[in-house]
């Protein structure tokens, strides 16, 4: 009890941080706001060209991209979350301090990161996707089950996002300059997240590919439960075995790497 | 007192200002290259890295042609050529002056005072901080697509439009440069909302891989007449391309690039100018 209050108030902490930023939030809300235009009319290209492409019509694509700019922040599909801060105290040393409090470093970390993503769904995410909706004939669920549904799903994406990115920060233990990771992390995550184009475009083998591997959790599966093409408790399913399964390899690689900590000492 | 030095130095050689300006943009590079080049191995990876980064974009323009033959009624070959282009000139200012972006923080951590005490211009000291050579990976990727297009494509070539090609890459570049000037003079007004010029700079380069066909004629105005990015690519390739552009422009108006180029960068001067008389440090 004592622990999850510990949890909820470092969340809240993390939420009030990045809510700190009042202009760098409306900023970025006009950066997504004119990236999801580009992409748009882009996409109204190749939907006019090929209708039904990837099994959606015009309207879902076009949700779609509003979709990806709502979440682009939160789900950190290309990394900036709290990775790149956690990777700067492992390079720095602080970490020890963090290894030093009565808490886990997992649980911490990723109680921050929630924090971060609740806010930036709420600061940057909402207007981007009203402003979409508003311009732009979308293909918007008529019933709240629908809605609550894909708000289950994204809280789900947002746990497999951190499991990803605590992986990428741990490298930190053997790299200790994390720069190159970070960009090939960044350079997968925006990819197979369906951010450029939706997995369910991609052709043959590759599409097939990239639908299986974690980073569709976090973009096409939501999307896909917003647009109704896809079973939700499945949908769930996948989500959660790629979460557990990747923030239990979150766990090894962070037993394997204090122990390096205490090995280095000083 | 140092403004006033610099003045006087000015006086003494004509256009010294400037001359002084590019020499000290080259010698803040040169020391950039040189302590990257430390780590030559970091420094190959960076580069191949940011090469890949950039080719992702191609990667999901050659996807969606794999699904269809046309994007608004452009070949392959022709979204390509766009493409290249785009990412030549953006890559290439990107890396010649993109470090102004940092402005912001700069202005924020307050490290923005000790440029201003130094004998050199601001904006080149600026332009040059942490220069990296390794952004030729993405000049790199444009010019190897653009090749690419211009091997494929099936072009007139009049002696026009072999001189619109330099003419076309030189002012694309120059275009951007302003771009990330006026952002930065925006960031001593802004400070935090730094990100807004990411719409300007990374929005334009991706608006401008796709053919102007796509958009809506509100958001082609805009981008023609108001923020005239049209200018780095559109304008000049629908005319080497055969193409017409799709708000009826004159077909000279292909010609304009470097005017409007010049235009750009003389009001991105003024408003760098301006932010910088405006800029008052938060002192300690």
């Amino acid at each position: 009890m004592g622990a999850g209050r510990l949890y909820v108030a470092v969340a809240a902490g993390g939420f009030r941080r990045y809510a700190t930023y009042r202009a760098a939030t409306v900023a970025g809300v006009f950066t997504n706001t004119a990236f999801g235009l580009i992409l748009v009319y882009t996409y109204t290209a190749l939907w006019d060209e090929r209708p039904h492409l990837g099994g959606y019509d015009l309207a879902q694509a076009v949700t779609y991209v509003w979709i990806g700019q709502a979440l682009f922040k939160t789900l950190a599909n290309g990394g900036g979350g709290v990775e790149t801060e956690l990777m700067e105290r492992i390079r720095t040393g602080d970490v020890a301090v963090d290894l030093y409090r009565p808490a886990d470093l997992q649980l911490w970390w990723l109680a921050t990161d929630l924090g971060r993503a609740g806010f930036e769904l709420l600061g940057r995410g909402v207007v981007p996707f009203v402003f979409g909706a508003l311009f732009f004939d979308m293909a918007l669920p008529a019933d709240v089950i629908t809605w609550l549904a894909f708000l289950g799903s994204v809280a789900l994406a947002m746990l497999v996002s951190f499991a990803i990115r605590y992986l990428v920060a741990l490298t930190a233990f053997w790299l200790m300059d994390g720069t190159g990771v970070i960009q090939m992390a960044w350079l997968v995550g925006w990819f197979c997240s369906g951010m450029l184009l939706p997995l369910n475009v991609f052709p043959g083998a590759l599409g097939e590919v990239v639908r299986a591997l974690p980073w569709s959790s976090l973009l096409q599966a939501p999307a896909d439960v917003f647009l109704g093409r896809a079973d939700p408790l499945g949908t769930y399913a996948f989500q959660a075995v790629w979460a557990v399964v990747l923030l239990a390899a979150g766990r090894m690689v962070q037993a394997a790497a204090t122990r390096r900590v205490v090995v280095q000492g000083g | 007192m140092v403004d006033a030095g610099a003045r006087w130095a000015a006086e003494e050689v004509p256009g010294g200002r400037v001359r002084e300006g590019v020499r000290a943009y080259f010698l803040i590079a040169g020391m950039w290259i040189r302590s990257t080049m430390a780590y030559r191995t970091s420094f190959v990876l960076m580069t191949v890295t940011n090469f890949a980064t950039t080719a992702l974009d191609f990667v999901a323009i050659l996807l969606m042609f794999s699904r269809v033959d046309a994007l608004g009624g452009y070949s392959l070959q022709q979204v390509a050529f766009l493409y290249g282009v785009s990412s030549t000139t953006f890559g290439l200012a990107d890396m010649v002056i993109g470090s102004m972006e940092r402005l912001g923080r700069r202005v924020r951590d307050g490290t923005l005072d000790t440029l201003l005490v130094r004998p050199a211009p601001v904006l080149a000291q600026m332009a040059a901080d942490q220069f990296a050579l390794r952004r030729l990976g993405r000049t790199g990727q444009g010019a190897l697509v653009l090749t690419w297009a211009l091997l494929r494509l099936d072009i007139d070539w009049t002696p026009l439009r072999v001189l619109l090609m330099p003419v076309m890459l030189v002012s694309g570049c120059a275009i951007f440069c302003a771009v990330f000037i006026a952002g930065a003079a925006f960031q001593f007004v802004a400070q935090d909302a730094a990100e807004v010029q990411n719409a300007f700079t990374y929005g334009g380069t991706t608006l401008l891989q796709y053919p102007p066909t796509v958009f809506a004629t509100e958001l082609l105005r805009g981008v023609t007449y108001v923020l005239p990015l049209a200018f780095v690519n559109w304008l000049p390739a629908t005319y080497v391309l055969g193409l017409p552009y799709p708000l009826g422009l004159p077909e000279w108006a292909a010609f304009l690039s470097p005017l409007v180029a010049a235009g750009c960068v003389g009001l991105a001067g003024l408003a760098w100018r301006a932010g910088l008389r405006s800029y008052r440090s938060t002192g300690s």
